[in-house]
């Protein structure tokens, strides 16, 4: 026999009289509307951004050529028809790197397939021809040559960036610190010097090539080939090439560091940020906040002074958030860390190791300010589990303690860990008094590495939230950051949702393991 | 040998025990909620062995006074107390007296399954963990024997992890009253154990009650007359927080000695 679902004719419809079940089912679907384009603008916009699109070759009624990428149309001032904005590059060449393009001014738009797309580490993106690659040695190579040339080359280059960055890592820092803890030693003098020449090596044979460049327009350049870190020719790629570019590109965005004043390359190390500043404030405030409301729900007299605690901790919650930044500043920054220095760091004053906003103390303040969030969602888990619960455990002679131990908390787990998950929401978003208590800009080294005592809680971090803030208002080119800020913020949204995830797996965890509450 | 005596005749009917069959003593007990009475001068005796049944209309301190027996009343600050209450002779209230160990040796069980969010066997255990020291082996034995005794066992013998709210109700009300047995109480008090309970589990439950007795001394509050009669050897009938007449529970039912007690066995009071 098949199991029948009910008839779901009648779900459909909103259940209720009149006006209020249409009118509240509405705002129900407008919130959602709201929240999917929301999502729907950030995976767009931030995604997009990883696909090497096709570059358009615009011939102007004038005679005058372009290439670039098109971004967006909008209507002349003058109304008098539309124009286009494309992403043209080329910034040495031609000082920026958009040009608008009245619709009615176009010619003709191809697509060629040798057009190139560099990406440089210094000046941005490069598009246009490449018209030779000259080696350090022997002929120089033109045509198709030049671009089969140019491609091998890239990986052996890429290769060798490795190497350095690997020797840099694992030989040349440790062999420093070691310099650093134990003085002048020949042995180490020695060992940095032979890791000194490997790089040097390496870095001459990086090599001396170059590039041969013309740009549409007929100007040209001369490109060293180590600036390059990438070439491309999208409209030569097919639709599978551009996908496995676009992984790439979206894999080296979560994965590296940052290039051009935050307006390039990846957010490797504000998530690494975002994460371990967000999971060490819920270590600290879980505690905290449990201990806290057991005490108000389960000790305390519940007399008048016990109500206006209570009121005390809700009404905290809503204190702006600038405002626990500044408390932090003022206590934990300046007052314990300047003390701890005095006491603990005195050698290395008056630069200050605690004295300064750090991971410790941003988690530190984020964890007070989502402490009143735990409380009351602790709180009212503690309130809701039935007085027979407790009383059957007091009846079997269990004390207090154990009652509170055994029985209690263990049921009010899953409203703990809503509480956590609630303040994680709550912290991950915060950027306000972040940028009073430790974050940073640019901070390359992540806090958690391979030296003692390998979680370094007096470093600077970085921060999604506050990498947007940063990329938004203090890089220079705003229009050329959007899409970066735009998958910043997609991936700032998804850090949250998978922190939440996480949780709310462990609390269904907890609670399927044994049912729900039962009703009566 | 239970003495029938007519303590005072203008107030009520009581039966009373010798001291060498009594269980629990009830002398003079009061009790407020704080400015509002509950229990007013009660004075009873249980017998030891013997299942006592408290009947009275809904309000009357029926719950009032079972829980007074096992000190459930301490955590709340505003009940007041005066009387005095002595298990096997020994006042409980009296300051050598642990709580905790009062309870074990009186057990409750209350009107709602009250089972803990964790497995069957934990359930059972939770009582014995408690006072640690036991081994796993004797543990375990002490876990089957108290399902047993709860007429239990069979059906959960093959799922002792399963989580205890997966049972029925009637399941788990006799898993509660398992896990009462396996501290090893002296009293067991029942407060309308089978309110929640369709009729076959509540017969299941009744059918126990009788067995227990054997090793028991059960107070059995019900609102069933039925069950009452069924069940219990004596019968207290309270009404506004006083005790109206006491008697064994054929003479109550059968030939009650106040106009009082036969309006409400018989339906005419509410
Ligand atoms: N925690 C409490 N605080 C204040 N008053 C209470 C409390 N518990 C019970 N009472 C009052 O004490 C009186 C006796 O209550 P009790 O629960 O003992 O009645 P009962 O005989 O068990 O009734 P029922 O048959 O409905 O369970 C009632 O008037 C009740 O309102
Ligand atoms: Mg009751």
């Amino acid at each position: 026999m098949r199991w029948r679902r009910r008839d779901t004719a009648r779900a459909r419809l909103p259940r209720g009289e009149g006006p209020w079940a249409w009118l509240s089912a509405g705002s129900v679907a407008l919130s959602l509307l709201l929240l999917a384009l929301l999502l729907g603008l950030l995976l767009s916009r931030g995604l997009g951004h990883f696909w090497p699109g096709d570059v358009a070759l615009v011939t102007l009624e004038d005679g005058r050529q372009l290439a670039g990428r098109a971004v967006r149309e909008e209507p002349l001032p003058d109304g008098s028809g539309r124009e286009r904005l494309y992403r043209t590059g080329n910034r040495d060449l031609d000082g920026a790197i958009w040009d608008w393009v009245a619709l009615a001014a176009i010619h003709e738009v191809s697509y060629p397939r040798e057009l190139l797309v560099l990406e440089r580490r210094r000046w941005g993106e490069f598009i246009g021809r490449l018209v030779a690659l000259e080696p350090e040695a022997g002929p120089r190579l033109e045509g198709e040559a030049a671009w089969s040339a140019l491609e091998a080359r890239l990986v052996a280059l890429e290769a060798r960036r490795e190497a350095i960055r690997r020797l840099r890592e694992q030989t040349i820092r440790p062999l420093v610190r070691r310099l650093e803890r134990e003085g002048e030693s020949a042995e180490v003098t020695r060992a940095l010097a032979a890791a000194e020449a490997r790089i040097g090596a390496l870095r001459a044979s990086l090599g001396g090539a170059s590039l041969v460049l013309e740009s549409v327009s007929g100007q040209h350049s001369i490109e060293p080939l180590e600036e390059v870190v990438r070439a491309r020719r999208p409209n030569a790629m097919s639709n599978l090439d551009k996908l496995a570019a676009w992984g790439q590109g979206v894999w080296r965005f979560l994965s590296e560091g940052q290039r051009a004043a935050n307006t390039a390359g990846g957010v490797w190390p504000a998530i690494f940020g975002t994460v371990l500043m967000v999971m060490l404030m819920s270590l600290l405030v879980t505690p905290f906040g449990v201990l806290a409301a057991v005490y108000l729900n389960e000790v305390a007299h519940q007399g008048r002074l016990t109500r206006l605690v209570r009121i005390g901790v809700r009404n905290l919650a809503g204190v702006p958030s600038i405002v626990y930044g500044v408390f932090g500043l003022g206590v934990f920054v300046y007052g314990i860390g300047g003390h701890l220095d005095s006491w603990f760091f005195e050698a290395s004053l008056p630069s200050p190791t605690f004295g300064t906003g750090g991971l410790l103390w941003a988690s530190l303040t984020l964890a007070l300010l989502t402490l009143p969030v735990v409380i009351v969602a602790t709180e009212e888990g503690l309130a809701r589990i039935p007085h027979r619960q407790r009383e059957g455990a007091l009846a079997l002679g269990a004390t207090r303690l154990e009652m509170l131990t055994r029985v209690v908390l263990p049921m009010a787990m899953p409203a703990m860990l809503t509480g956590v998950i609630l303040a994680v929401a709550r912290a991950a978003g915060e950027v306000a008094p972040l940028m009073l208590v430790g974050v940073a800009k640019l901070a390359p080294q992540v806090p958690v590495d391979g030296d003692f005592p390998f979680l370094h809680l007096e470093r600077k971090f970085m921060h999604l939230g506050y990498h947007i803030f940063d990329a938004a208002f203090h890089g220079g080119d705003v229009q050329a950051a959007l899409p970066l800020i735009y998958a910043t913020a997609l991936l700032l949204v998804l850090v949250i949702l998978m922190l939440n995830l996480t949780a709310i797996f462990l609390r269904h965890h907890l609670r399927s393991r044994h049912g729900t509450l039962s009703s009566y | 040998m239970p003495v029938m005596r007519e303590a005072r005749p203008a107030r009520g009917a009581f039966i009373d025990f010798e001291p060498e069959a009594t269980s629990l003593e009830i002398r003079g007990f009061g009790l407020r909620y704080g400015d509002k009475p509950a229990l007013n001068d009660l004075t009873l005796r249980v017998p030891r062995h013997r299942v006592t049944a408290f009947i009275g209309p809904s309000g009357c301190g029926k719950s009032t006074l079972l829980r007074a027996l096992n000190r459930l009343h301490d955590l709340n600050e505003e009940v007041v107390q005066q009387g005095e209450i002595r298990l096997e002779g020994r006042d409980i209230h009296a300051p050598e007296v642990a709580v905790a160990e009062l309870r074990r040796r009186v057990g409750m069980v209350f009107q709602a399954p009250n089972p803990f969010p964790m497995s069957i066997y934990d359930n059972v255990a939770f009582g014995l963990r408690l006072q640690g020291g036991l081994s796993k082996r004797r543990r375990d034995d002490i876990v089957e024997w108290a399902l047993r005794s709860a007429a239990l066992w069979d059906e959960v013998k093959d799922r002792l992890r399963a989580s205890a709210w997966s049972l029925s109700g009637g399941q788990q009300q006799r898993l509660v009253i398992a896990r009462t047995l396996a501290v090893g109480p002296e009293v067991l008090l029942l407060d309308e154990p089978a309110s929640a309970l369709d009729p076959i589990s509540t017969l299941k439950v009744e059918e126990l009650i009788r067995n227990l007795k054997a090793s028991l001394t059960l107070v059995l509050v019900t609102h069933n007359m039925q069950q009452a009669a069924r069940v219990s050897d004596y019968t207290a009938f309270l009404h506004n927080g006083e005790l109206v007449e006491y008697a064994p529970t054929d003479t109550l039912f059968t030939n009650p000695r106040l106009a009082r007690t036969e309006n409400y066995i018989t339906g005419r009071m509410a």
